[in-house]
């Protein structure tokens, strides 16, 4: 069963009224998940056994009516660990390491009935913004398989688009949730700087990565995001703010809200359907009763040279512990212990992460250390100086997810600047630790285009109200791919 | 302003062994040249007047958040240990850390 047409909610009922056991619905997810693998590529681990017999434990335990996630298979991507399943984060690396404990969102979806089941593809260690990558090949676009799904999340995005789970998690360093999710169509967010627990995310940037929510809808966004959401001990940037339930202004009107365009967004290197699908955007915006004003974010064109900076800096830091050691790829024919670290990452990791790593290590070194990593830390200041100012006057601020639709697979991947300047308009929210959503706006040549929606610090309320009402107010969503061969 | 940064195959592998990886010739040559436009990239930044800013590192206002020192029994060493490429009794195993011939 395609999930094109149903909300959680819908299929939640239909388990509660026993027209379709969790077994039924977990082993149809799973026979269309194996039926476009081979040409989406959009998993590393379709977890078949241990869906299933989670499943049939549900089935057997009787369906929770108040629990609408109960017994709902979604997808994983393969940077969040998950206890006796394979998490490898699409590298050489890790391609055959089971962790032996769980994410804390993945405790959260197992103590809510929430069956995972698969692990998806993605940019290896989630640095990369196509899913090409990938130590397992790259994930194809489900509306035009010659193109990228975007990254890092790719494989996340594209089994949602497909119609393959009602849902899935990926994670967002510098758009990687948002940008796939505007190249195939579907609702994508990166919440607020701490309002999921990282424990069990495979660190990449620590202080700019986030785990979020990727559905077909709004609502179903937000659903997922009230059980995964809140603190937790084991990680100490984890805020002890209270969860709302992010679904409670859905459906309410947004007359009166303020919300700012910044002109820097519809600028240079736009492409012009792009502008003209934000464009149509503010006008369906402005007839829903909200007030569009044109703002300027004036530093925020520097954000792509300040996140590569501090996003490879961490990141050189964090794979250290990639050694060969304790577990994860080691060389063989060796002399020392020295040779095993070289060689183990020399031959673990790929040609992404080893630039990363390279521009991290120089950006820290002796000697640059001021003139780079640094200045890029008192950029990111002037940054979310820009955004609080905006923010004094208006409720969300809109844009564009991205300056491009989905491109051609193989276009960019050799071209490593021009593919960093595809974040630059998502990068300025992780550097503030802002929520931001990308949701379905129109079409560029068949290929989606992404409204971006960001929001004040916890305020995903208002983000899911203003994107729930410009849903409602479009089509736009009840388009999907064809899946025949193309 | 832009400093002109060139970066030379020997800043490339002086990083190399800071980060404890290697590159054959070839690969040398290409990183060489993808880290220089990645530093022009990024030396953008110079355009920015920065004087008095102070530096962000972390967008938390969260302080360390303190928990009774207690001992809690967490995984099994056997478990621990499943991932790791070489063990013996118990023990991760690793080559020699001198470069020896023979039995390591």
């Amino acid at each position: 069963m395609k999930f094109f047409d149903i909300t959680v909610t819908e299929l939640h009922q239909k388990l509660v009224d026993k027209e379709l056991t969790v077994t039924e619905l977990v082993s149809e997810t799973l026979d269309q998940i194996e039926a476009d693998q081979k040409v989406l590529n959009d998993f590393v681990t379709i977890n078949r056994e241990g869906a299933l017999a989670q499943a049939r434990a549900i089935d057997e335990k009787g369906i929770n009516p108040d629990n609408i996630w109960a017994g709902i298979p979604i997808a994983v991507k393969d940077n969040i660990v998950t206890k006796g399943i394979k998490t490898t984060a699409a590298s050489k690396m890790l391609s055959n390491f089971i962790p032996i404990y769980n994410a804390t969102v993945i405790e959260r979806l197992q103590a809510n009935d929430v069956i995972i089941i698969g692990k998806t593809n993605m940019d290896e260690f989630a640095m990369g913004g196509s899913t090409e990558t990938s130590y397992f090949g790259d994930t194809r676009n489900p509306w035009d398989h010659t193109k990228v799904p975007g990254g890092s999340s790719g494989g996340s995005a594209t089994t949602v688009s497909a119609g393959n789970s009602i849902a899935a998690l990926g994670s967002d360093t510098g758009g990687s949730i948002r940008q796939p999710a505007s190249y195939t169509g579907i609702v994508g967010i990166k919440p607020t700087y701490g309002r999921i627990s990282r424990y069990g995310l495979i660190a990449f940037g620590s202080s700019l990565d986030q785990i979020g929510p990727m559905t077909r809808t709004v609502k179903d966004n937000a659903a997922l995001l009230n059980i995964i959401a809140g603190m937790d001990e084991r990680d100490l940037t984890s805020s002890d703010k209270k969860v709302p339930d992010f679904t409670s202004k859905i459906g309410k009107d947004i007359k009166g809200m303020k919300i700012g365009l910044p002109k820097e967004y519809l600028g240079d290197g736009i492409n012009e359907d792009v502008k003209k699908v934000v464009r149509q955007a503010v006008e369906t915006l402005t007839n829903l009763g909200a007030t569009i004003e044109e703002i300027s974010l004036p530093r925020s064109k520097y954000g792509v040279a300040a996140y590569y900076i501090i996003g490879s800096s961490e990141a050189s830091s964090n794979l250290q512990r990639f050694d060969g050691i304790r577990y994860g790829h080691r060389a063989q024919n060796v002399k020392n212990l020295e040779d095993v670290y070289v060689k183990s990452r020399s031959e673990g990791f790929g040609d992404e992460v080893k630039r990363r790593i390279m521009l991290g290590t120089y950006s820290l070194s002796a000697g640059t250390y001021d003139a780079y990593f640094k200045k890029a830390a008192q950029v990111r200041t002037l940054i979310i100086n820009d955004f609080n100012k905006i923010f004094e006057d208006y409720d969300l601020i809109i844009g564009p997810t991205a300056p491009t639709p989905a491109y051609a697979i193989g276009a960019e991947v050799d071209d490593p600047t021009t593919m960093y300047m595809n974040d630059v308009l998502t990068i300025p929210v992780n550097l503030a630790g802002l929520p931001a959503m990308s949701v379905p706006a129109g079409f560029s040549d068949n290929m989606p285009v992404g409204l971006q929606i960001i929001a004040k610090p916890f305020d995903e309320e208002t983000m899911y109200q203003a994107g729930a009402a410009f849903e409602a107010a479009t089509e736009v969503h009840s388009k999907h791919p064809e899946m025949e061969d193309k | 302003m832009t400093t002109e940064n060139n970066i030379t195959k020997k800043d490339v592998e002086h990083v190399a062994t800071l980060a404890k990886l290697k590159f054959n010739d070839e690969q040398l040559e290409k990183f060489t040249d993808q880290i220089e436009d990645i530093i022009d990239l990024v030396d953008t930044l110079n355009e920015v007047d920065t004087t008095n800013v102070e530096p962000t590192f972390n967008v938390t206002d969260q302080l360390n958040r303190m928990r009774e020192d207690v001992a809690v029994r967490s995984n099994d060493k056997e478990a621990l240990l499943a991932n790791a490429p070489e063990t013996e009794n118990g023990f991760i195993r690793v080559p020699a850390i001198l470069d020896e011939s023979g039995e390591a």
